[in-house]
C-alpha cells in the first residue's frame, strides 16, 4: 500500500506507543496534521510552540519516556528552540518534528524558511533533515532509540513539505529499536573504586540527574546505608533519594545548606554519580572538594574529566556500576562522620522575617506538601520560588520534581505541569510559579482549561523578578533596575478569563484554609500567594566564589 | 582556518571517518565553535563508494584534545576517530598551491 511521508510519520509514532502529541499547525506541517486527523493519537493544541515543547518535556521528565511535539517551519521552529535547548541541558528525551518548506525552496529565503537543521545542531543530541519519504522509515525509529539511549536528549526531525506529501509503497513497517544497553564498568576499576570507598573516612555521595534517569535511587540508598555515606544531590537529582532518608543531606551548591557544602569541603572521597560538575553545584571548581579524591561514574564518557580532573573515572550505567560494587563494599558505621553531618539543627529556617499578610516561602511550601497527595508532581518556574522549592519541598519520589535546571528557563513550570498531567491524569500536579515567570507562558492556561487538567498553578507573588532583585541587593549596591513590577496583574482575574477557578490567598480571611480547599478540589485552579518582595534565598554562595563562601542563612550553621 | 609556514606548522591531526551527507561538516565544525576548541585546518574527501568521507582535522595538541576526541566520538555521523601524530602537516600549508591544480593531494 502507498503512504505519504506524513502518514508514515504518524503510523510510526503509533508504533512507538505515542498517545499524545503537543504542537501548533502551520503551512509547512499541514500534511502532518492531515495525517493526524485520521489517527487515534490525541493532539494537544498549545498556544505557543515553546509551550508545546515544555509540555512534551513535562511528559518525558515525569515518565522517563520520549515525548513528541510538532511545529511548523520558520517561526514555529524558532519558537520551539528554547524548549529544545532546555531539554538538551537537562538530558530530556524529547522528539521535535518540524515542518520545513518544500525541498525545491530550501535556500531561497522562502516564506517561513529558516535553517532549522543548522540552528538546532548545537542544542540537540542529534538532528535530521529528511530528504525522501523513504528515509522516515529509518529516521523515526532511530530518533526514538537515540533520544532514550545512553544519556538521553532531544532529537529534532525537520521534514520538508514535499517529503510529507511524497507517496511511497510500504510493504512492511519497521519495528521499535531497542534502547542501547548501558555500558557495564570495567572490573578492575570497580575494585579500585571499592578499595577507595572502603579506605575512606569521610566519603560523600554526590548524585545528579543521571541517578534519576537510571532509576538508581534504591541502589544508591543501599550503598549509602551499607557504608554510612552521606548523600547530596544536585537540583536535577532531587527525588532520587527521598527527603527524610536518614543519609540524605539535601542539595549541594549555590543554595545548599551551609552544612552540606561544608561536608564536601571536609570529605576525603567524593563518589560522583550521574553528575557533570556544573558550576551551580560545585561553585568555583578549583576550590571544590580540596581534600578529596574523586570517583566519577557516568554513562557519558565525555563528562569524565571535563570540568574537574578526577582520580577514578568510570564509563558505566549507574545501576550496572552499583550492582557490581555493592558486594565489594565493607559495612562501616563511620559514626563520627555521620554524627558530624547529621547532628542537631538540620532544619533550615525561613530565609527572613515574615510580616503579617504574607506567606514565608518555607511555611507555604510545607503547607502545599501537607495538602497535596503523596504522589503529586511538582514543577517550578525559575527564580527564588524554584530555589525555595528545592530547599524546602519534601520530594519523596523520583520524577516528581520537574524543574529547568541547566538552562534555567522562566516559563517552564506551567506547560511542564500540563505535560505531567497529561501523562498522569489520575495524579495532582502543582506548578510553583513566579509572578515574573508565569507571564512567559501564561497563554497555556487555555490548554489547562480546555483539557480540564488537574493542575494547580500556585503563584509566589512578590512583585519582582525576585532572584534578579536579590542579586542587585547583594552584589550591585542595591541599584535596583528592571527588577520590580509596577503593573501587578490580577492573576485570579486572568484565570477566570480562561475559565479557570482561582483563589487569592492575599485577600482570604483564612489563607491556610483557602489553600487547603483549593488543593483538595479536583480540577484546575490558579492560586495567588503573597510573598514579601524583600525576601531572599539563603544561604547563598557568592557568585564566582567557592562553595564555602556563603552569605546568609547562619541559622543552620550549627 | 589560518595558514602557517610549513616549518612552523604545529599540532596534530584528528582523522575522522564520517557518514557522507550535507550536514556532517556542520556538525563537526559546529562542535568546535560551540565548545571553544581551535580548529586550524580541515581536509576532507569521500572514500570508497562515496557513502563515507574521511576528514583530517588539524588541531592544537593541548589539554583540550581529550575532550575534543570524546565530543567527536559522540557525534552520530562520526564512525571512527583516531589521533595521528605522524602525519605530514606541510600539506595544510601547501594546500593553496596544490589547489591550483598542478598537483594531486589525495
Ligand atoms: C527566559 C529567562 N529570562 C531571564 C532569566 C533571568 N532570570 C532568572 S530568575 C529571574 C527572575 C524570575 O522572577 P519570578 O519568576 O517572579 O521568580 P522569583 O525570583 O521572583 O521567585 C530572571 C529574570 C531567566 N532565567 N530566564
Amino acid at each position: 500500500m502507498k503512504y505519504s511521508g506524513a502518514e508514515i510519520i504518524i503510523k510510526l509514532l503509533e508504533i512507538h506507543g505515542i498517545k499524545i502529541v503537543e504542537g501548533i499547525p502551520g503551512g509547512a506541517n499541514l500534511p502532518l496534521y492531515n495525517a493526524l486527523y485520521k489517527s487515534g493519537i490525541r493532539h494537544i493544541l498549545a498556544r505557543h510552540e515553546q509551550g508545546a515543547g515544555f509540555m512534551a518535556q513535562g511528559m518525558a521528565r515525569s515518565t522517563g519516556l520520549p515525548a513528541v511535539c510538532f511545529a511548523t517551519s520558520g517561526p514555529g521552529a524558532t519558537n520551539l528552540i528554547t524548549a529544545i535547548a532546555d531539554a538538551k541541558l537537562d538530558s530530556v528525551p524529547v522528539i521535535a518534528i518540524t515542518g520545513q518548506v518544500s525541498s525545491s525552496l530550501i535556500g531561497t529565503d522562502a516564506f517561513q524558511e529558516v535553517d532549522t537543521y543548522g540552528m538546532t545542531i548545537p542544542i540537540t543530541k542529534h538532528n535530521f533533515l529528511v530528504k525522501k519519504a523513504e528515509e522516515l522509515l529509518s529516521v523515526i525509529p532511530e530518533s526514538f532509540r537515540l533520544a532514550a539511549s545512553g544519556r538521553p536528549g532531544p532529537v529534532l526531525i525537520d521534514v520538508p513539505k514535499d517529503v510529507q506529501l511524497e507517496k511511497i509503497e510500504v510493504s512492511e513497517w519497521p519495528s521499535v529499536l531497542a534502547v542501547d544497553k548501558p555500558p557495564a564498568p570495567d572490573d578492575k576499576v570497580v575494585r579500585e573504586a571499592a578499595m577507595a570507598i572502603n579506605a575512606s573516612e569521610r566519603p560523600v555521595l554526590y548524585i545528579g540527574g543521571g541517578a534519576i534517569s537510571a532509576g538508581a535511587g534504591p541502589l544508591i540508598s543501599d550503598l549509602a546505608l551499607k557504608a554510612s555515606i552521606p548523600v547530596s544531590s544536585t537540583l536535577m537529582g532531587i527525588g532520587a533519594l527521598a527527603s527524610g532518608h536518614p543519609l540524605y543531606a539535601g542539595m549541594i551548591g549555590m543554595h545548599a545548606r551551609r552544612k552540606t557544602n561544608e561536608m564536601f569541603r571536609e570529605a576525603d572521597l567524593i563518589i560522583a554519580l550521574g553528575v557533570r560538575f556544573d558550576d551551580r553545584a560545585t561553585g568555583k571548581v578549583d576550590e571544590f572538594c580540596p581534600r578529596a579524591r574523586i570517583i566519577h561514574v557516568d554513562i557519558d564518557g565525555a563528562e569524565l574529566n571535563k570540568n574537574k580532573r578526577v582520580d577514578i573515572s568510570v564509563i558505566s550505567g549507574l545501576a550496572e556500576f552499583l550492582n557490581d560494587i555493592l558486594p565489594l563494599i565493607e559495612r562501616n558505621d563511620r559514626r563520627e562522620w555521620i554524627d558530624k553531618n547529621f547532628g542537631v539543627c538540620d532544619e533550615t529556617p525561613e530565609p527572613g522575617n515574615v510580616e503579617p499578610g504574607y506567606f514565608g516561602p518555607k511555611r507555604l511550601l510545607n503547607l502545599i506538601a501537607r495538602y497535596l497527595p503523596g504522589d503529586a508532581i511538582i514543577t517550578t518556574d525559575v527564580g527564588q520560588h524554584q530555589m525555595w522549592t528545592a530547599q524546602y519541598y519534601p520530594v519523596k519520589i523520583p520524577r516528581t520534581l520537574l524543574t529547568s535546571s541547566g538552562l534555567g528557563t522562566m516559563g517552564f513550570g506551567m506547560p511542564a505541569a500540563i505535560g505531567a498531567a497529561l501523562a498522569y491524569p489520575e495524579r495532582t500536579v502543582a506548578a510553583i510559579c513566579g509572578d515574573g515567570s508565569i507571564l512567559m507562558n501564561i497563554q497555556e492556561l487555555a490548554v489547562i482549561s480546555e483539557e480540564r487538567l488537574n493542575v494547580k498553578v500556585i503563584i509566589f507573588n512578590n512583585g519582582h523578578l525576585g532572584l534578579v532583585r536579590q542579586q542587585q541587593e547583594l552584589f550591585y549596591g542595591k541599584n535596583y533596575i528592571a527588577s520590580g513590577f509596577s503593573c501587578r496583574p490580577d492573576f485570579c482575574l486572568i484565570a477566570r478569563g480562561f475559565g479557570i477557578k482561582s483563589y487569592d490567598l492575599g485577600s482570604a480571611d483564612d489563607p491556610e484554609g483557602e489553600l487547603e480547599k483549593a488543593l483538595a478540589e479536583p480540577g484546575p485552579c490558579v492560586i495567588n500567594a503573597p510573598i514579601m518582595g524583600s525576601m531572599n534565598v539563603y544561604p547563598m554562595v557568592v557568585p564566582g566564589g567557592g562553595n564555602h563562601e556563603m552569605i546568609g542563612g547562619e541559622g543552620n550553621a550549627d | 582556518m589560518q595558514t602557517k609556514n610549513a616549518k612552523t606548522m604545529e599540532g596534530i591531526v584528528i582523522e575522522l571517518e564520517v557518514n557522507n551527507h550535507a550536514g556532517v561538516m556542520s556538525h563537526v565544525a559546529g562542535l568546535f565553535s560551540r565548545r571553544g576548541f581551535n580548529l586550524e585546518g580541515i581536509l576532507c574527501g569521500s572514500i570508497g563508494d562515496g557513502s563515507k568521507s574521511r576528514m583530517y582535522l588539524l588541531v592544537r595538541d593541548d589539554e583540550k584534545l581529550e575532550q575534543i576526541i570524546k565530543q567527536l566520538r559522540k557525534l552520530y555521523d562520526v564512525v571512527s576517530v583516531s589521533v595521528r601524530r605522524d602525519y605530514d602537516l606541510a600539506l595544510y600549508s601547501r594546500i593553496h598551491e596544490d589547489n591550483k591544480g598542478t598537483k594531486n593531494f589525495t
